[in-house]
């Protein structure tokens, strides 16, 4: 028999409902990864080790006593370290909040609890969900598994590590302009970026509130499928959330695909994509295609990818998410001031104000306060015009363009990512060429799409390739629908790196 | 520099911040209840921690919507919010939730009565709805805190135009406000409670040599009282009329613009506190985290029917219809519910004059002992029609019926079956008040005589008998048959 650490979520909730498996069994299993490989990976800022053997042990009891059980009993789960939870820390691994611990627990992961879900540790992350390679962590960075000296991708990336390194099963991360999609990819994992509104963001710490959607890390498509599930709904906490039902996207994945028309947009297939990964996502087409689905060309004007003079891309969308995200930012992250909330400077100040820039100034990232100091800007009155809402304006334009492919296709199918992960290191530098990592993926925020993220391929260099598949709003069974269709024709899926 | 003919004309307009009367806050569920010991009715919502979300009270808007429509004003199709930022300790997420460009209503106007019997009207620029800070507590033991029950707390933001031209002007427009939102149950209007607060801007126009001069606006921050108000915009005018007589040129609105000030109760002057150039940049932009909110005309039509008859109309129709005094109409049009009784006891077939001089007298004698409004007394229509009935058809005399109303107010008993176990009926059996009459000239001979010689002291005399009819008969007889029968015997 393989190893407990080798089922799927699906299968090992399967395993322990009929008694095949122990809850404690699959905890301390996967706590025995995490002791093995944490110290290399660093993908935790927290395990909750105790708390999560007794909530499997309480499991096992009530599969003994022949209580109902959840969908996911039993599943070791990690949170991304900007969702709230009554217990443990929720640092959005900033210093800023090193020692916040919410008095609630954010409603998606409330519903993974629900679910039967063991809650196992919370996940390294850029601060404040702001970065690309979980590099701008206050805690330090997360590595890639399938690579150490390469970045896993960010925010979420803890969360995608977590996953690749088979310290869990499945992880929950956020994602405001790839933060799911773009690890996913780097790592070799699948990860949903669901409709804005499907799953409730409340206790989810805001970043970009109108862009921020929760969603899964998983090993393949049915524990996406399952997770996604678990978590959606709406939630009268959120008014953001929307009121409609959960389909049951298990039963919708494993349909055929005949008839589907998928969308190439030609713009995300310029000259500026690595060829490698365009190779890749056009085979994906070509096996998709095979499935029984049509592909079609179409275009995104707006949201296109072009290459300039100096060989770096270029992107409305781009500009267009900084504006947008950092206003929100800029607005969001006022409250760390060191009276309301988190870290206070030791320091003797002379009054309110040199309090507030203090502590903020010892508090904060350079990234964080890199994305305030713009935000602040583009908000501030005679800029408000040309900067936010002409942001707005593009916005509307990106969506527009999504409306106009979608009613010639049913689904889009694009890379995830303009290169595979990169080293440590390599873009910290210059954070104009870090925001390029999310090129394919935040216009989709922006939009308010769902988006999914799956293994499409191992490069030459043995590093993961993700392509990308986008839908119109609620369209989240379809995009799993494809691509499980994908896996079974190509059984590229539940990918390991190498140890 | 004084001159005789100059033309000042003070020019005010009101910016006024309402409370309004609801169950819970503005964007969660904590009670919205003011006296409170300090942080008990919070929640991680209203304190604004890392990760929640404001959900909006219906309830609120609803309130906020019925005041917009009484002024008259635009109720906007598609109303926002908005965040508007600036650092402040007793501002949870240093941003407060507001309405910018898209307020719920705007383009209204208020009827305000002046004491002289004229109306001013006075034109609303608009009302949003935004939620209120906590409150900084300073000269604790160990410094200050911050009290955030107030936080979150609904708070309509209702803005005139410059359109008063005198303190009793602002006043009786803040008034006439004050009664509008108590009369629509929107707000309790307390001012100890600071559920009402003043920011008037004042700046004046000066006619000299035919030439307009205008000085410096003055926007005068939260003042809550009408006292303070009154006294600010007092002081602003004398002031700011000194200041420009010193220079003229210079003590402009072209030169100096606005500038924001403080009133100080106790010496009844404004302070200085800050000017334009260090005006805030507020980065107002729509909060993320709420959608726009779309009235359909179902619920605008309900909140439309809601509203009835105005407190202005309805003290003119009771003057019309009642043949009510100025005073007698005022004073029941103060709230709703005291005016809606005593429509009620109308309709129900009593007199309207003896039902105001009921809820006048001993009515409103214990609505000020307990002070609240007449109609929270434990008054109810049909008990107050019946005792005014009684009153009328002279079953019970206003010394009976004073007694009857009070021991009515727990409604256990009607107050025909008060009067009847109180032995309180009047007794206008001719035989029996014959008998106490008998008695009383009997028993008081002198003034008998002196009623008879019809002398100097014959009123006095006449009025003492009586007293004794009424004092023997307890009470029941009917005073004016008494006196008849006394003119009878000694006439």
């Amino acid at each position: 028999m393989s190893a407990i650490t080798d089922l799927s979520a699906a299968e090992l909730a399967a395993a322990i409902a009929a008694g095949r498996a122990g809850a404690e069994e699959a905890a301390k299993a996967y706590l025995a990864v995490i002791e093995q490989r944490e110290g290399q990976i660093g993908a935790f800022n927290e395990v909750l080790a105790d708390r999560a053997l007794d909530e499997a042990r309480a499991i096992d009891r009530r599969r003994a006593a022949g209580e109902p059980l959840g969908p996911l009993a039993g599943v070791p789960v990690a949170i991304k370290d900007n969702l709230c939870t009554a217990y443990g820390r929720t640092t959005c691994s900033s210093r800023m909040l090193e020692n916040f611990q919410a008095p609630y627990t954010a409603t998606a992961v409330g519903k993974l609890q629900d679910a039967g879900a063991v809650i196992i540790g919370k996940t390294n992350m850029d601060e404040f969900a702001m970065g690309s390679s979980t590099e701008n962590s206050g805690f330090g960075p997360t590595r890639n598994p399938w690579d150490v000296s390469r970045v896993p991708g960010g925010s979420s990336g803890g969360s995608a590590a977590a996953v690749a390194a088979g310290m869990c099963p499945a992880a929950l991360g956020s994602d405001t302009g790839g933060s799911i999609r773009q690890p996913a990819a780097l790592c070799g994992v699948v990860g949903l970026k669901p409709t804005y509104g499907r799953v409730s963001r409340y206790g989810l710490v805001a970043y970009g509130s109108s862009l921020d959607q929760i969603g899964p890390l998983t090993h393949d498509v049915t524990d996406c499928a399952l997770l996604t599930r678990v978590i959606a709904g709406y939630d009268r906490a959120d008014s953001t959330s929307i009121p409609q039902d959960v389909p049951d996207y298990l039963a919708a994945i494993e349909k055929p695909i005949a008839g589907l028309r998928v969308g190439l947009p030609k713009e995300f297939f310029s000259q500026a994509l690595d060829s490698e990964i365009r190779q890749a996502v056009l085979a994906a087409g070509e096996a998709i295609k095979a499935a029984g689905a049509r592909i079609v060309e179409v275009s995104l004007p707006t949201s296109r990818v072009d290459s300039d003079g100096d060989g770096k891309l270029s992107s409305f969308a781009v500009a267009c998410y900084y504006i947008v995200a950092s206003a929100e930012a800029s607005s969001n992250l006022a409250r760390y001031d060191g009276v309301h909330y988190g870290y206070r400077t030791p320091a003797k100040v002379d009054d309110i104000v040199d309090l507030y820039c203090r502590s903020r100034a010892e508090g904060l990232g350079a990234e964080v306060k890199r994305r305030i100091m713009l935000g602040a800007y583009t908000l501030s009155s005679g800029y408000y015009d040309a900067y936010y809402l002409k942001a707005l304006k593009v916005r509307r334009l990106i969506k527009n363009d999504f409306d106009r492919a979608f009613q010639s296709c049913d689904l889009l199918l694009c890379p995830t990512t303009p290169t595979t992960a990169f080293k440590l290191g390599e873009k910290t530098a210059d954070p104009l060429t870090m925001y390029l990592a999310d090129v394919y993926t935040l216009s989709v925020n922006l939009a308010g799409l769902p988006g999914l993220s799956v293994p499409a391929a191992i490069s030459a260099a043995g590093l993961p390739i993700g392509m990308q598949l986008i839908g119109p709003v609620f369209s989240e069974g379809r995009l799993l629908q494809v691509a499980r269709a994908y896996e079974t024709a190509t059984g590229i899926t539940r990918l390991k790196p190498p140890q | 520099m004084v001159d005789q003919n100059d033309i000042v004309l003070p020019i005010i307009g009101l910016e006024i911040h309402v409370e309004l009367d609801t169950q819970t806050k503005m964007f969660c569920r904590c009670r919205n209840r003011f006296g409170d010991p300090p942080n008990t009715n919070v929640c991680p919502v209203c304190i604004g921690m890392p990760g929640v979300l404001p959900v909006m009270n219906r309830r609120a808007v609803e309130l906020s919507m019925k005041v917009g429509m009484a002024l008259g004003c635009q109720v906007a199709s598609v109303t926002k919010w908005d965040r508007k930022s600036y650092w402040y300790p007793d501002l949870p997420k240093n941003y407060q939730i507001s309405q910018y460009d898209l307020p719920l209503s705007s383009n209204g106007l208020l009827e305000v009565p002046l004491a002289d019997g004229a109306t001013k009207a006075v034109r609303i620029l608009r009302a949003h709805l935004e939620e209120d800070a906590g409150k900084n507590v300073h000269d604790l033991p160990s410094g200050t805190g911050v009290d955030l029950n107030r936080a979150g707390v609904p708070l309509l933001e209702i803005v005139s135009q410059p359109d008063m031209n005198s303190v009793e002007e602002a006043a009786a427009y803040a008034r006439t406000m004050q009664r509008l939102v108590r009369w629509l149950g929107a707000s309790l209007a307390n001012m100890q409670m600071g559920h009402m607060r003043f920011e008037p801007n004042i700046n004046l126009h000066i006619t000299r040599g035919g030439k307009v001069h205008k000085t410096p606006i003055v926007e005068v921050k939260n003042l809550n009282s009408f006292r303070s108000l009154e006294g600010a915009v007092a002081w602003e005018i004398r002031r700011q009329y000194a200041a420009w007589q010193e220079d003229p040129e210079g003590f402009t609105i072209e030169r100096q613009g606005k500038q924001n000030r403080g009133y100080d109760d106790a010496t009844g002057q404004t302070v200085f506190q800050r000017g334009k150039e260090e005006a805030h940049d507020y980065r107002y932009f729509p909060d993320p985290d709420l959608v726009s909110v779309q009235p359909d005309q179902a619920w605008l039509q309900a909140i439309a029917d809601s509203i009835g008859e105005l407190p202005l109309a309805r003290r003119q129709r009771y003057i019309d219809q009642y043949r009510l005094t100025f005073k007698e109409a005022d004073a029941l049009t103060q709230d709703a519910p005291t005016g809606d009784l005593l429509d009620a006891a109308v309709a129900a077939g009593a007199d309207p004059k003896r039902c105001v001089n009921l809820m006048l007298s001993r009515g409103s004698a214990i609505a000020n002992e307990r002070g609240c409004s007449i109609a929270q007394i434990g008054l109810s229509p049909a008990p107050l029609a019946e005792l005014a009935i009684m009153l009328h058809s002279g079953q019970v005399n206003a010394t009976a019926a004073a007694k009857i109303f009070d021991l009515m107010l727990d409604g256990r008993q009607t107050p025909a079956a008060i009067a009847a176990e109180q032995g309180l009926l009047a007794v206008t059996e001719a035989g029996e008040v014959e008998a106490w009459v008998d008695a009383a000239i009997a028993a008081n001979p002198q003034a008998a005589g002196d009623v008879r010689e019809g002398g100097k002291k014959a009123k006095k005399a006449f009025g003492f008998l009586t007293g004794q009819v009424m004092q023997a008969s307890r009470g029941a007889a009917n005073p004016q048959q008494v006196q008849e029968i006394l003119t009878r015997k000694l006439g």
